[in-house]
């Protein structure tokens, strides 16, 4: 073969390649994700509309506002801090769709970080997307990653310092919301984007924000409640409650000198008690074998198994895994009794819940018998995340 | 935004560099090799990954 029909064949072939992944990434990129406005929502308004800096931008996420009709605190729901944890946004999903609020107001973001819903980890050879199963169909979720999308804010420095308080940070979680609170007006767009939250939770008067995470078992923070110190007491008591009557969950202090965190950032510069939620992920680990939706959703793996055999994990796992259900089931036994305690220790702040189903009843009916069908709307009508 | 936009065009430039890396070399293999290192950048520069 000619050099230059050779070198033609090679660059249309290269092309072809490009065109073929360029499309894959750019489907899932756009995948617009139906939420169901379920009896509860009254209102769905853009995060823009507390920081106008983010109109028209990746991260310009939907806010869900459930309200009762008697008045009592404000919590603030944040699902999707770390996309590629999943129980998080499915959580967020249940409280939009299912979620009834008789006293007080209930804020839900689904997408806390939007941009980091499209984009998966380079070379992790992640699933673009995963499917839940419902009485009706699947559903069908953007997998996400950690951090926002370079698509979206890049490059990134060598080091990154965290605002305020100057603290250095690895490079990389400049994009990464849970390192950037309590944001930037001027900032990066995920700096941006801490700041909007944080400027919701002091206009709307918030009085508890539940950011939703997962982690690996190889983590030493999992299974947990971290709470700020001002939600110590909430914590512990909320602890001890789900420990004696569901399932076992810690509690860890916020350490003060990690910045840029939620749960420790949120409680330093707003008024609210900020507390994080923890479940077990193995589909994180990095021993992990096949790294597949189907690891994301069974959460079984013959290599974090074995790790466990070795003593190098902080939490349990067997052959039975840690499927989605529990994840999901864990989040919302764990918010449910956190807004029993704080309401009881605050009357004149309640926020009463209801609709929403406990660890027990997701682990038996299964996460997708909460979802409602896109097909078959409400008066509330379809959002899209 | 100014350096978002240098880095965009530093990706144009060595994207350039290594087309005219395929035109010059002689040997297949590493022409092969030149165009599976392009794929990344293109996808870069279109915005797509």
């Amino acid at each position: 073969m000619k050099a230059a029909a050779r070198k033609t064949v090679f660059l249309a072939l290269g092309a072809t390649l490009a065109a073929l992944a360029g499309a894959s990434f750019d489907r899932s990129r756009r995948l617009r994700e139906p939420v169901v406005l379920g009896p509860g929502v009254q209102e769905v308004r853009p995060l823009s509309s507390y920081f106008s800096k983010l109109k028209g931008t990746a991260n310009d996420a939907n806010v869900y506002l459930l309200e009762g009709a008697e008045a009592g605190g404000a919590v603030l729901v944040l699902g999707g801090s770390h996309p590629e944890e999943p129980a998080t946004r499915l959580t967020a999903w249940i409280l939009a769709e299912q979620g009834e609020v008789d006293r007080g107001r209930l804020f839900v973001v689904p997408s806390a970080n939007r941009s980091a819903t499209t984009v998966t980890r380079p070379s992790g050879a992640y699933p673009a997307t995963f499917s839940i199963k419902t009485p009706w169909g699947e559903r069908v979720f953007r997998m996400g990653d950690r951090w926002s999308n370079p698509l979206d804010q890049w490059p990134d420095p060598e080091v990154y310092i965290h605002y305020p308080s100057r603290q250095n940070l690895a490079y990389v979680d400049i994009r990464n919301l849970n390192r950037c609170w309590p944001g930037r007006p001027n900032g990066t767009l995920t700096e941006k984007t801490a700041f909007a939250l944080a400027e919701l939770i002091r206009r709307e008067k918030i009085d508890l924000v539940i950011d939703l995470h997962e982690a690996e078992l190889q983590y030493p923070v999992i299974s947990t409640i971290v709470a700020h110190q001002k939600g110590q007491d909430l914590a512990a008591m909320a602890s001890m409650m789900l420990s004696g009557d569901e399932f076992k969950i810690g509690v860890e202090n916020s350490p003060p000198a990690l910045r840029g965190l939620s749960h420790r950032e949120i409680g330093d510069h707003t008024q609210a008690i900020p507390l994080l939620f923890e479940t077990p992920e193995p589909f994180l680990d990095a021993t992990r074998g096949r790294t597949d939706a189907r690891l994301l959703l069974e959460g079984k793996d013959d290599f974090v198994v074995r790790a466990g055999r070795h003593g190098l994990l902080f939490e349990k796992i067997d052959e039975k895994g840690w499927p989605i259900d529990v994840r999901v089931g864990r989040h919302c036994s764990t918010l449910l009794t956190v807004l029993d305690v704080w309401s009881g220790d605050n009357p004149a702040r309640a926020v009463s819940l209801r609709g929403i189903p406990r660890y027990a009843e997701v682990v038996a009916k299964g996460t997708g018998a909460f979802l409602r069908d896109p097909s078959k709307p409400g008066p509330g009508g379809v959002a899209f995340e | 935004m100014i350096v978002a936009i240098l880095y965009y065009l530093l990706v144009a430039y060595v994207s350039g560099l290594m087309v005219w890396n395929i035109w010059k070399s002689r040997k297949g293999q590493e022409e092969a090799l030149y165009v599976i290192v392009l794929i990344p950048f293109l996808l870069r520069l279109l915005r797509l990954k």
